[in-house]
């Protein structure tokens, strides 16, 4: 399956956003989210970008105050997920004009789009950022 | 002194609270206090916020309330400073202060302050620095201006609160967000999602159709909170039900966010998603794809299988990639649809757009493990397309839009060469045609950016998937050489988990690398630590199991605590594994057992001292050994179990240096320095239960040995006669007891333990690796008592057994199996784990079973014949040692006491309770006045026959609800023919007197002529008179 999740945290370790590629109920999220969270906000910038948890890996990245979690299977290649993040924090960049934090919040619904665009079923899809903000930018037009 | 909110007075309803006299301002990142205002991450003082926001009507007059300490009347630091005009005027008082003269009078607890409209809105040059000076983890600029830009978010959020406009409305997302993230507590947090939730579903039931957009944006705010949504479902269906794209868009997404292919509902998409696939909109064929093949079930993917497959063959890019990933997630749930999908998937090989490409392969990739034909399809047919395809991306010129540092789309690459490593395992054609390519990417990627190390990462990885040439496997080796030289702690961890892989391909060039791993399992970082003992551990053998455990061994002193427990674990398994004589193994041991004795598993240190039990040359040694580690490391658990428990079997060697080996040097202990030691770990503070009753074994063991300290050790003993733990309590009695009274048995009693069987404790310790560990302990017991064919039951070696079998039958309610089966604690296995094992080889299992079935009264039938010989009961065992101990027995009953019961005025009947042929048994029933529940029971025993019977034993067992206890039988003698009948006292006690009978379930056994006999039988005719309330006794019984 390849990603088995995205998540967005931020340094309080409140989540802002979630985007899973498996089936989790509400408490099993919630409780992914803390350990994870917990684990991956103790390390610092000297520490390696990969965290073993449970039966899969953790691939993050850190953005100032956010955190980019990715969940993936043990075989998927870690280093080319840490290019996925940087990938999809330079989309919304694009997107957004510097983006930050509260841009997150706020089009929560937009950022999930260009996910959406990138990500399916837990597989890359698109990569190239004009590609992934063409229906995005048409659908800001049309409104 | 902080503020906690401010509320500003405004006509408009506050969306919050729903009270109209003031709107809350306060966000939850803020706690204003007189000096600053803490946001999450940074400070600003009150003074520089207040200052740079421009406030768009003159002098605004906000009301605070002060929360927290309204009984400070005054901030002073927080006050207007006349002098400075620049400086806010700011006034915080509780109550009555004001600083706006025009403010009418000030309400109670109300402080007000105003700010002047002087500045601008512009970021203040301190927190500008500040925020530039956010450490920039990776590089790149976009983490500067995120922090730059939370904070310019911060302020003019904060500006806009203060202006508040009157006519906003109180539910936008954008406000939810703002209320949701101005919750302090997660209670407040509660109550504003479920005012949230509750206004939407209001509007949805409504059927409102203006907001329903922003309110299923709400919902997935919400989710994402990880509150439940699922009244969110059907509106998420009617919005894709809707004609317009933003709706569908919005819908779609709720959609994959809120349901999963388990929910019912997901069928009634079913028909909206046939629509869309088939929708003139390629916008919206690319929504149902992506729908599809985030949460569609198998049905789903049977239904619209067609769909995705007519949509393959597309001209649009966009659809094509969308159904080429829809088509995984079909394959997936249903294998069966993959040759379908093979045709497709190569032709789309030869497609430019990069997007179609990568969803290809990825698509291939999953076709090969769906189905073995695919495989074999593939393997024939997209060798050249992916081969073509690499060259291209690789050899490509500059291309903006794929471009990752200087290297075009790293993310195909990936997928192609993982598809080349599905394709090229266990084939060597087909790794005979990726060679060159392979070796092509291997050398020419650039390796000083992440994205191309991503490549060479997964390349080498294929490398080691395929037939390669053994020149390609000499590169991928030399790679990962680099990157494990390399200096970026990511890199080097992706070379560890390669260098495990390659374990499996090529041994000896891992060995090269063994002084560079080990250095990696000192690393600061937990990840790569881990990497490395693996990969240690895997790289352990024969030859250099000595320098790597020495190694580790010394890494152990210094490494964290936390990372011990890993690195214990792997010490101890190599060290067994690998151990070719015993005194390095017990060297070895030692040396953990004093570093890390907490960390170590009980059964290594089990199976150590089994092993210590058979080595006698090595007796001498390792007791020496661990007298001296106890006395420098004597906090470590484990060690201190050891040594005490080697102390206490080979005391008279640590004393007299007996089997010296060439290597030692010999130490002068005395004997009470032997018992210094123990006592000391005796009452060391944090000794736990088990450690303790070690000690006291151990010491009740030196006692014998060293007869002159007897008496000093019967004071420490006594010590723990009042000790809160039971066990410790009642070990030290009977210690205590044995000490004191017993000095003719003493000697026999506290002989050494006999050798423990290795191999058999190996198959036990295997074998207790699953959860039978109850069942084990009683297997033991039951042996235990079984096997020991003393005449008196008294002599036996050891005195754990003794007293866990005392333990076992004092035990007030043998007869409930709950109890029975739980009954038996640590130090059951503990001891009779160690101590017993040796005897645990024929019937145990079998005698378990008759104990449980005799114990569960309810249980319909029984196992069986089994053999009883070596089996005996709770009841014998007591009647056994009460004949020679008495005390000992006295101590047990302790409150339920089997003195002769007094004489009562009752007579219930009589009962023949059983008769067989042989055999016959009669109750007599007495009971004390005022204690109805109770009853005691007489039981004489007949022997019908002319043949004696011996070993008689009998046994009962009652419903949970009834406590049983049994006195000793006058005699395990049954003469012939009814002469001199034995007796035996049982007491009963009903917990539900009244309401249910007297039931109880008998077994005897015994031996004719040396043959052994098994009778069993239910009594339930006990007289009526027994169970009905009767305060004045048989009266009852008569009516």
């Amino acid at each position: 399956m390849g990603i088995r999740f995205v998540l967005l945290v931020n340094k309080q370790g409140q989540t802002r956003l979630a985007q899973y590629y498996e089936h989790l109920s509400l408490d099993q999220r919630r409780a992914l989210e803390g350990e994870i969270v917990r684990k991956c906000l103790a390390r610092t910038d000297h520490h390696c970008s990969f965290v073993e948890h449970r039966n899969y890996k953790v691939v993050y990245r850190r953005y100032a105050s956010l955190f980019f979690l990715v969940g993936v299977d043990n075989d998927e290649n870690e280093l080319a997920i840490l290019e996925f993040i940087h990938l999809l924090v330079e989309t919304m960049d694009r997107h957004f004009g510097n983006v930050c934090e509260l841009d997150i919040m706020f089009h929560l619904e937009k950022v999930h789009f260009m996910l959406e665009e990138m990500v399916m079923n837990g597989c890359i899809v698109e990569t190239s950022k004009q590609n992934i903000l063409a229906p995005i930018h048409l659908m800001d037009k049309s409104s | 002194m902080t503020i906690d909110l401010i509320h500003i007075k405004c006509p408009q309803l506050c969306n919050l609270c729903g009270n109209r006299s003031h709107f809350r301002v306060r966000r939850g990142h803020f706690l204003v206090s007189p000096k600053e205002v803490y946001t999450p991450c940074k400070k600003f003082t009150l003074k520089s916020l207040f200052k740079n926001v421009e406030i768009k009507k003159r002098s605004t007059v906000i009301s605070t309330t002060l929360l927290e300490l309204p009984a400070v009347s005054e901030v002073s630091a927080a006050r207007s400073d006349p002098k400075s005009p620049k400086r806010p005027k700011l006034i915080l008082k509780n109550g009555l202060d004001r600083l706006d003269q025009t403010n009418p009078a000030p309400r109670e607890r109300g402080a007000i302050f105003a700010i002047p409209t002087t500045t601008t809105f512009q970021i203040h040059p301190p927190i500008a620095a500040a925020a530039a000076a956010v450490p920039n983890p990776r590089g790149g600029e976009i983490p500067r201006r995120l922090a730059l830009d939370s904070v310019e978010k911060i302020v003019e959020d904060f500006a806009m609160d203060l202006a508040i406009n009157p006519f906003s409305s109180g539910t936008r997302l954008r406000d939810m967000i703002r209320a949701i993230r101005a919750c302090k507590t997660a209670a407040e947090e509660r109550a504003v999602v479920r005012r949230e939730c509750a206004a939407i579903r209001a509007a949805i039931s409504e059927g409102d159709q203006d907001y329903r957009h922003r309110n299923m944006a709400k919902l997935m705010f919400i989710h994402m909170l990880g509150y439940p949504t699922h009244f969110g479902q059907m509106e998420c269906l009617k919005l894709i039900a809707a004609a317009g794209f933003p709706e569908k868009r919005i819908g779609y997404l709720g959609l994959m966010l809120l349901l999963d292919e388990r929910q019912e509902v997901l069928m009634l998409v079913t028909n909206s998603l046939k629509q869309d696939l088939n929708h003139s909109n390629q916008f919206i064929v690319g929504l149902a794809l992506c729908a599809l093949g985030n949460i569609c079930s198998a049905e789903m993917a049977r239904d619209l299988s067609p769909e995705v497959e007519r949509l393959l063959q597309s001209r649009e890019p966009n659809t094509k990639k969308k159904a080429a990933l829809c088509s995984i997630r079909i394959v997936r749930k249903v294998p069966d649809l993959a040759e379908n999908f093979m045709g497709s998937a190569v032709s789309l090989l030869k497609e430019k757009h990069h997007g179609v490409l990568i969803s290809a392969v990825q698509l291939c990739t999953e076709l090969c493990k769906a189905s073995r034909e695919a495989l074999e399809y593939l393997r024939k047919n997209c060798l050249d397309g992916l081969v073509r395809i690499l060259r291209d991306v690789s050899n490509s010129s500059y291309a903006p839009e794929y471009d990752i540092a200087g290297i075009t789309d790293p993310f195909l690459h990936i997928r192609v060469l993982k598809l080349m490593r599905v394709l090229g395992q266990g084939d060597a054609d087909c790794s005979e045609f990726v060679n060159d390519i392979l070796a092509q990417v291997a050398t020419k990627t650039e390796s000083n950016k992440n994205a191309g190390n991503a490549i060479l990462y997964e390349c080498v990885e294929t490398i080691m998937g395929i037939e390669a040439t053994s020149g390609l496997r000499v590169l991928a080796i030399n790679i990962l050489g680099r990157f494990l030289s390399n200096r970026d702690n990511n890199i080097r961890y992706v070379a560890l988990n390669m260098l495990m892989k390659a374990m499996a391909v090529d041994t000896q060039a891992v060995q090269r690398h063994r002084a560079t791993i080990l250095e990696c399992v000192k690393d600061a970082d937990v990840s790569i630590r881990k990497r490395a003992l693996e990969l240690v551990y895997l790289l352990v053998n024969e030859t250099n199991a000595k320098a790597l455990t020495k190694e580790l061994v010394d890494y152990l002193e210094v490494s964290d605590q936390d990372f011990k427990d890993d690195l214990t674990a792997k010490i101890c398994s190599i060290v067994e594994k690998f151990s070719q004589d015993k005194l390095w193994y017990l060297d070895q041991m030692f040396k953990v057992l004093s570093l890390a004795g907490n960390y170590v598993k009980d059964d290594v240190w089990h199976a150590l001292i089994v092993l210590i039990s058979n080595a006698s040359e090595l007796q001498g040694y390792s007791v020496r050994s661990l007298y001296k580690a106890l006395l420098a490391c004597g906090e470590q658990e484990s060690l201190v179990r050891v040594a005490v428990w080697c102390i206490g079997e080979y005391g008279e060697m640590l004393v007299n240096n007996v089997g010296m080996l060439d290597i030692e040097e010999p130490i002068t202990v005395t004997e009470s320095d032997a018992v210094d030691a123990v006592e000391v770990s005796l009452k060391r503070y944090s000794a736990d239960v088990t450690t303790r009753a070690m000690c006291l074994v151990a010491l009740l063991k030196l006692s014998s040995r060293f007869p002159p300290t007897s008496e000093r050790i019967k004071e420490i003993v006594a010590q723990n006669k009042g000790h809160t733990v039971l066990e410790l309590q009642q070990r030290s009695i009977e210690f205590s007891s044995i000490i004191q009274r017993h000095q003719s048995i003493k000697s026999s009693l506290l002989e050494r333990m006999p050798v423990i069987d290795e191999a058999s404790y190996l198959v036990k310790r295997a074998a207790s690796t699953q959860a039978t560990i109850s069942s084990d302990k009683l297997a033991a017991a039951a042996t235990s008592g079984g096997s020991l064919k003393l005449p008196n039951g008294v002599a036996k070696p050891p005195p754990a057994p003794l007293a866990d079998l005392l333990d076992l039958s004092s035990d007030d309610v043998p007869a409930t199996t709950s109890t029975s089966t739980t009954a038996p604690n640590d130090f059951l296995q503990d001891l009779l784990g160690i101590g017993l094992t040796d005897t645990s080889g024929g019937a145990p299992s079998s005698s378990t079973d008759i104990l449980m079935d005799l114990l569960s009264i309810g249980s319909p039938v029984q196992n069986g014949p089994p053999a009883v010989s070596n089996f005996s009961p709770p009841g014998q065992a007591e009647t056994k040692l009460a004949s020679v101990t008495p005390q000992v027995v006295d101590l047990l009953d302790g409150l339920s006491s089997s003195t002769p019961l007094p004489d009562v005025n009752t007579a219930y009947p009589s009962i023949t309770a059983f008769q067989s042929a042989t055999l016959k048994i009669t109750f007599d029933f007495k009971k004390q006045p005022g204690k109805p529940q109770e009853t005691t029971i007489h039981a004489s025993f007949t022997n019908l026959t002319s043949n004696t019977f011996t070993d008689f034993i009998f046994q009962a067992a009652v419903p949970k609800f009834i406590q049983l206890r049994l006195d000793p039988a006058s005699s395990n003698t049954l003469p012939a023919s009814g002469n001199d009948s034995v007796t035996q006292s049982l007491s009963v006690t009903n917990n539900q007197h009244g309401q249910k009978p007297l039931a109880m379930r008998i077994r005897i056994s015994y031996k004719v002529n040396g043959e052994d006999r098994l009778e069993q039988g239910q009594i339930s005719n006990f007289p009526a008179g027994l169970n009905c309330y009767d305060p004045f006794g048989p009266k009852c019984a008569v009516s």
